[in-house]
């Protein structure tokens, strides 16, 4: 079973998921930084493959992708740094990268190397539902890797019906129209939660973009099944001047976490 | 023939429908392998609609109506096709400039401004923002917004608006905001990227103005029929000067590829018709400081579009070099990624000294100053056979004002004594 499956199966509600670019700040913080998230108790982890020009980024993802490159990082040196992240790392992990950084790579290779390392799902914001459909969707179904499109305030119902049906393990809500790494005040947004939970969608849905604090992270959950935190975390790893990215992490995810915990 | 009846005539073909052929889009926003839409979700709806609506607004009577009068009466067309004697006699054949530096605004930009801010009116939009290289098509576009009353932000490369500080300064005269992309190489590519960003944040009341045959479809077939008024003027304008509607040659410069695909839009059909597109070689096609995407590039996702694009390996986007701020893209528009893939036009690249030694050359012998882009199509004459019975139009598509900067840096010593 696909690891993504067994985390919603065992957890429907505020389910955290943390992102960070491969390749940031060091070249091989990669598999340090998945161990003290999986230790802070972080649900599942997207790990961003860094491009030069990543356009539904905000300045913060922005910067850390540049500064991933400048170090190194290439999608063929991720791989090699996952060759065996399952010895250590079980929670369900997510690649989160641009369309073209793959098409070099090759699709199928692409998906091959994903199976074999153990990871559990994709985004890739800027492939056409089209193009999932008739080059990917068989290819991912194959190997049971999980494919999340994403939603805006912007998406009609049909359309959102038609990317829930082509999505597997879960739905990316996006949390506003904007780049990532915008904070904002989320209650404008809740009958916009609301209404995606009414429509009974075949996949559980994450919510994403502009959740920084614990506040913004309640909100986002209220209605869904959890959300997803991005730049602030980035923000939090680009502090780390003495290398402490364990203690970072620890400290940052109970910043998050913290007042939900309180309430149990 | 009267210039009213020229220009009236001419209309409904620039707007008119797509008759199915292998260098037109497809349904699918395709041509051949290229082109396509992705794009995140974020931008779709404003994607979808253009895309739904595009050509039904640009076929009705009241909007062919409006562009052309607009055309002939704020822009100036038809511009003049000038038979360049000096230039004829020293390449031996018979050369035609398609005046575009005699638009308003001193380029072809104009053309696709004019078009896009009356399809953003009738969309509702209240927002424009556009990218810009060279600043001609930031220009072209604050001036429509200016005629327009519609607010305007223009993103520009931090570099280009060293490089191009008196368009710049146009912008704002005409009550643009620019805003400096501060990102990767700080030049046009950048520059597309905050656009884009700029849009997915603002989804409700903005139009973007690609100023380009690039983006995601429909933007690069609108664009292109919004250009092809340059190629519809050149058969009437060769018809009454030579018999001939048909030339043997089209020479224009490419960067995105906007000029080009306007001047070679009527004559796709027409195989007898030589379509050359002239890329920047920069400091030389292998120097690492070059855009000559046709050969240095392998289909990528750029923009939206799925094109030829110069990259590494690993599918990073490679900062491209040109002297000229307008032409160093590092991809090209998809259409002429399949007429590049197809042979249906040849693409040849000019080095940034070449370009500097035609612009000096169509100076002295013409009394015209090209812009540093056009000057890169003029530079590939030299390397054509051509014989008297030839005749070749080249896509003058600015005027070198803005690269005044650049052209006395640079300047001949024969200039210089004269000085």
């Amino acid at each position: 079973m696909n690891r993504i499956d067994e985390l919603f199966a065992r957890k429907q509600k505020n389910v955290l998921t943390i992102y960070f670019t491969a390749g940031f700040p060091q070249l091989h913080d990669t598999r340090r930084i998945l161990k003290a998230l999986q230790d802070a108790e972080v649900d599942m982890v997207e790990i961003g493959i860094p491009f030069s020009d990543p356009l539904a980024d905000g300045p913060v993802i922005q910067q850390s992708s540049k500064q991933a490159l400048d170090n190194g990082m290439s999608l063929r040196l991720l791989f090699n740094q996952l060759r065996d992240v399952r010895r250590e790392i079980h929670i369900p992990l997510i690649l989160f990268g641009y369309v073209n950084v793959v098409m070099q790579f090759g699709i199928e290779r692409f998906l091959d190397t994903c199976a074999e390392i153990g990871i559990d799902g994709l985004i890739l914001p800027d492939l056409p539902l089209d193009e999932f459909t008739h080059e990917m969707a068989s290819l991912c179904a194959d190997r049971q890797v999980h494919f999340s499109f994403l939603i805006t305030p912007e998406t009609s119902e049909p359309r959102i019906r038609a990317l829930d049906e082509a999505s597997s393990g879960f739905l990316y809500v996006v949390s506003s129209s904007s780049t990532t790494g915008k904070r904002k005040d989320l209650s404008a947004m809740q009958p916009y939660f609301q209404r995606i939970q009414q429509m009974q969608l075949k996949n559980p849905f994450l919510v994403g973009f502009g959740i920084h604090d614990s506040m913004s992270f309640q909100q986002a959950c209220q209605y869904s099944n959890g959300a997803v935190v991005g730049s602030a975390y980035i923000r939090a790893l680009q502090e780390v001047h003495d290398r402490n990215v364990e203690r970072v992490t620890r400290d940052f995810v109970a910043y998050i976490l913290q007042p939900i915990r309180s309430t149990f | 023939m009267s210039i009213e009846y020229r220009v009236g005539g001419i209309a409904p073909s620039i707007l008119r429908l797509a008759k199915p052929g292998q260098y037109q889009v497809d349904e699918k926003g395709y041509y051949g392998q290229f082109g396509g839409a992705f794009i995140p979700e974020m931008l779709y709806r404003n994607v979808a609609e253009l895309r739904e609506k595009y050509l039904t607004i640009m076929q009705e009577p009241e909007f062919q109506r409006e562009f052309t009068q607009l055309l002939r009466d704020y822009v100036g067309r038809p511009s003049p096709l000038y038979l360049a004697r000096r230039l004829s006699e020293k390449y031996g054949a018979q050369i035609f400039l398609k005046r575009e530096d005699l638009n308003h605004t001193g380029a072809h930009k104009i053309n696709n401004t004019i078009g896009q801010i009356l399809l953003a009116q009738r969309l509702g939009k209240k927002r424009i923002i556009a990218e810009t290289g060279a600043g001609q098509h930031g220009v072209a576009t604050a001036t429509v917004c200016a005629l327009m009353g519609m607010e305007c932000v223009v993103y520009m490369g931090e570099l280009d608006m060293q490089r191009q500080a008196p368009n710049v300064a146009r912008m704002r005269m005409l009550g643009a905001q620019v805003i400096p992309a501060m990102s990767g190489s700080r030049t046009l590519k950048d520059a597309t990227n905050e656009a884009i960003r700029d849009w997915v944040n603002h989804p409700e009341d903005t139009h973007y103005i690609i100023g380009s045959v690039v983006g995601p479809h429909p933007y690069p077939d609108m664009v292109a029929r919004f250009q092809s008024v340059i190629s519809a003027e050149i058969r009437q304008q060769l018809l009454e000067k030579t018999g001939s509607e048909l030339p043997t040659h089209v020479l224009a410069c490419v960067g995105g590829g906007s000029n080009a695909a306007g001047a070679f839009y009527h004559f796709l059909d027409h195989i007898s018709v030589q379509l050359i597109a002239v890329e920047a070689a920069g400091e030389g096609i292998n120097s690492g400081r070059s855009a000559a995407t046709t050969v240095l590039g392998r289909p990528g996702v750029i923009h939206g579009s799925k094109t030829l694009l110069m990259q590494t390996d690993d599918g990073q986007i490679i900062e491209p070099y040109s002297l000229s701020a307008g032409l160093d893209y590092p991809g090209i528009g998809p259409l002429h990624a399949h007429l590049h893939q197809t042979g249906r036009a040849t693409y040849l690249q000019a080095t940034d000294q070449e370009a500097l030694d035609a612009a000096f050359e169509l100076t002295q012998l013409e009394g015209i100053i090209p812009a540093l882009e056009s000057a890169h199509a003029l530079a590939k004459l030299k390397d054509l056979e051509l014989k008297p019975e030839h005749v070749v139009v080249v896509c003058l598509s600015g005027r070198g004002d803005k690269d005044m900067d650049t052209y006395l840096r640079y300047l001949p010593k024969e200039f210089r004594t004269e000085i």
